[in-house]
This record gives C-alpha cells, sequence and structure tokens, in this order.
C-alpha cells in the first residue's frame, strides 16, 4: 500500500523538464488508489498546472501499465520513455526500479511512498498484515500476522500492555496477540487438568506386575 | 457546460483538465444530498471536490477555483445565482496562469 507524495517533492524533482510521462501501475498501488491510472492522470495534469502557473508549457501524459514490476509490461514503456526528459513512476518501490533498470538513460521520479503490505479492510482504510518477515508463522497464530499486527512484534504471546482486547499503545488498535489466543481457544480446547496434581499424589496400579 | 450522468462520475483529473485547457475555474453541480439516482455519487463527487481543493494550492492555485454545489434540476434560478457568484469570485481571482495560453490547448 502506498501513498502519494507530496506533490513538491515530485516537482523539485522535475527540473527543467518539459515532456514528462507519468507512468501509473494497475497493481496493488492500484487497489488503494494512489497509483493507478486514473491517479496518473491527475499527477499530470497537475503537472501542466503547475507548469501554467510558472508560465511554462509543460507536455504531461498519463499511461499505465498492469504491472511495473514486470519487464514485459515494462518494456510496453519503451517508446513513450524515450520521448520523455522525466519519468514519474507510480509503481510503488518494487514498480519503480523496474523501469529504472530497463531505461538506464531515463530520469525515473518515485511518486509515491510505499509504505506496507496490506489491504482494504473498508473503503478508504488500507490497514497492514503482513511485514515481509521471511518466515511466515501464520499456521501456528491462527493466520493473524503478529510481525505486522502487534505493535511490539511480540513472537510467544501478548505482552502485560493488552487491556480488554485492546493494545497499549492506541485503544483504536485491537491486540493482535489476543486476537490470535481467541482464535486458537476456538481450535484448540482448553487443557484438561484433572489427571494433573491437583488430586494430591498419584497412583498407578498394574495387577499384572503383583506377585 | 460538461454533461456527465452523476456528479460521481466526475474524478479529479478532469477538473484540472478543465483548467489546464483554459477555464479559469469549474464548479460540479449535483443533485441535491439525499437525491443521488446512483444512492451516493454527490457525497463522492463533494469529496473528491474537498480533496483537489486541498491538492491545488501545492501546485501553487487557488482551492476556490474548484467548488462543488448541490441544487436540483428544478432550482434554475438558485443556479442562476450560483454562476454568478462563481463567475464573480473568478473574476477577483483572475486567470490563474502566467503568460498566453497556447491556442491548440484551448478547447483540447
Ligand atoms: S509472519 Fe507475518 S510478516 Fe511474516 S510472512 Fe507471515 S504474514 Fe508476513
Ligand atoms: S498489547 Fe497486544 S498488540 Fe499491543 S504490543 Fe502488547 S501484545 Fe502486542
Amino acid at each position: 500500500m502506498a501513498e502519494a507524495k507530496p506533490f513538491a517533492e515530485v516537482a523539485a524533482r522535475l527540473r527543467d523538464g518539459r515532456r514528462i510521462l507519468v507512468a501509473g501501475c494497475g497493481g496493488c498501488v492500484a487497489v488503494c488508489q494512489a497509483g493507478g491510472e486514473h491517479e496518473a492522470q491527475t499527477l499530470a495534469e497537475g503537472i501542466r498546472l503547475w507548469g501554467g502557473k510558472q508560465g511554462r508549457v509543460l507536455e504531461a501524459m498519463a499511461t499505465a501499465v498492469p504491472r511495473q514490476c514486470e519487464p514485459e509490461w515494462v518494456d510496453s514503456l519503451r517508446e513513450a520513455v524515450a520521448q520523455a526528459d522525466a519519468v514519474v513512476s507510480l509503481g510503488c518501490g518494487v514498480g519503480v526500479g523496474f523501469p529504472a533498470e530497463a531505461f538506464p538513460q531515463a530520469c525515473v521520479i518515485p511518486g509515491l511512498n510505499t509504505i506496507f503490505g496490506g489491504g482494504t479492510v473498508s473503503p478508504g482504510v488500507f490497514e497492514e498484515r503482513c511485514a515481509f518477515c521471511g518466515d511466515c508463522v501464520l499456521a501456528d497464530t491462527a493466520g493473524i500476522c503478529p510481525v505486522s499486527r502487534c505493535a511490539k512484534r511480540l513472537a510467544n504471546g501478548l505482552c502485560g500492555g493488552s487491556s480488554d482486547g485492546r493494545c497499549e499503545i492506541s485503544s483504536d488498535l485491537p491486540c493482535a496477540w489476543q486476537m490470535i489466543c481467541e482464535r486458537l481457544a476456538a481450535f484448540t480446547p482448553p487443557k484438561d487438568w484433572s489427571r494433573a496434581e491437583n488430586g494430591g499424589p498419584r497412583r498407578i496400579r498394574r495387577e499384572d506386575l503383583f506377585v | 457546460m460538461v454533461e456527465v450522468p452523476c456528479s460521481g462520475r466526475v474524478e479529479p483529473a478532469l477538473l484540472l483538465k478543465a483548467l489546464n485547457d483554459g477555464a479559469d475555474g469549474v464548479m460540479v453541480a449535483g443533485c441535491l444530498e439525499g437525491d443521488c439516482h446512483f444512492l451516493r455519487g454527490n457525497v463522492r463527487a463533494r469529496r473528491r471536490v474537498e480533496r483537489l481543493q486541498r491538492f491545488l494550492p501545492e501546485m501553487g492555485v487557488e482551492p476556490g477555483r474548484v467548488e462543488m454545489f448541490n441544487l436540483s434540476a428544478a432550482m434554475g434560478t438558485r443556479f442562476a445565482e450560483i454562476v454568478t457568484q462563481m463567475t464573480e469570485r473568478l473574476r477577483e481571482l483572475g486567470p490563474w496562469r502566467r503568460g498566453p495560453v497556447r491556442d491548440e490547448e484551448v478547447g483540447a
């Protein structure tokens, strides 16, 4: 998931470029409506406006490919890139890197800040769900990721700050470990302690061994 | 005047394009809130216009150059009033662009 960089930051990188290509990406950044085709069109128009405001006539073209992280799609940008003085990529950090490598002569500028791996929890709200730790533990944590969703990235259960199912850093945030424990309890019933030491010293009788 | 099926169709790029193509400002006229044939198109249009109003100063352009109004098809007098107000506002602001507009950009 990503967010637009402040316009001034992108504009500063354009320097004296006159022909600007804004390349959107139809993948994850289109889902969070930061870097899809519509956002590319908006930014291209914004760049023209910014230029016009300074008395400069800028040609800003918008385009988009289904995914900027695939060489075949990136290659389809070749002609448009060749004609541009600067390319603003609205891909995530991965997406920016592919055209930058494919077109070594081009000035490729990131238009977004890539923030996290997540999804849409309700229209307009996107949340982190994976921190790309490289050793997924979801099978042991009932499908809820403690690495990305526990504020302390705890690995073995909830901390003392968990209260009423909320994380101690914010009452808006569910405690990931509380959620994990509740879900695990639904799969695994509580342990039966009746056979433990609570009934006093234990004794085993094996009559076949009697003499 | 650009007609669209619903004000919910209006996206920021469209409004910016109007400015780039020579308009001094753009107003979006949507149906009254609660009266949208597509349920919430006019509410979403307003949110987009408000977001664009926050974005415009980043490009050095006054936010008041885009505006959203709600009115019904039966409110002709109110429409005239709003248009007059908007025209006055834009007259005060003057053209947003520095330097001449290129012919080929107008009405593109
Ligand atoms: S444990 Fe969490 S951060 Fe690690 S791979 Fe699995 S979902 Fe991603
Ligand atoms: S309250 Fe829960 S989510 Fe927050 S840091 Fe402690 S264990 Fe992690």
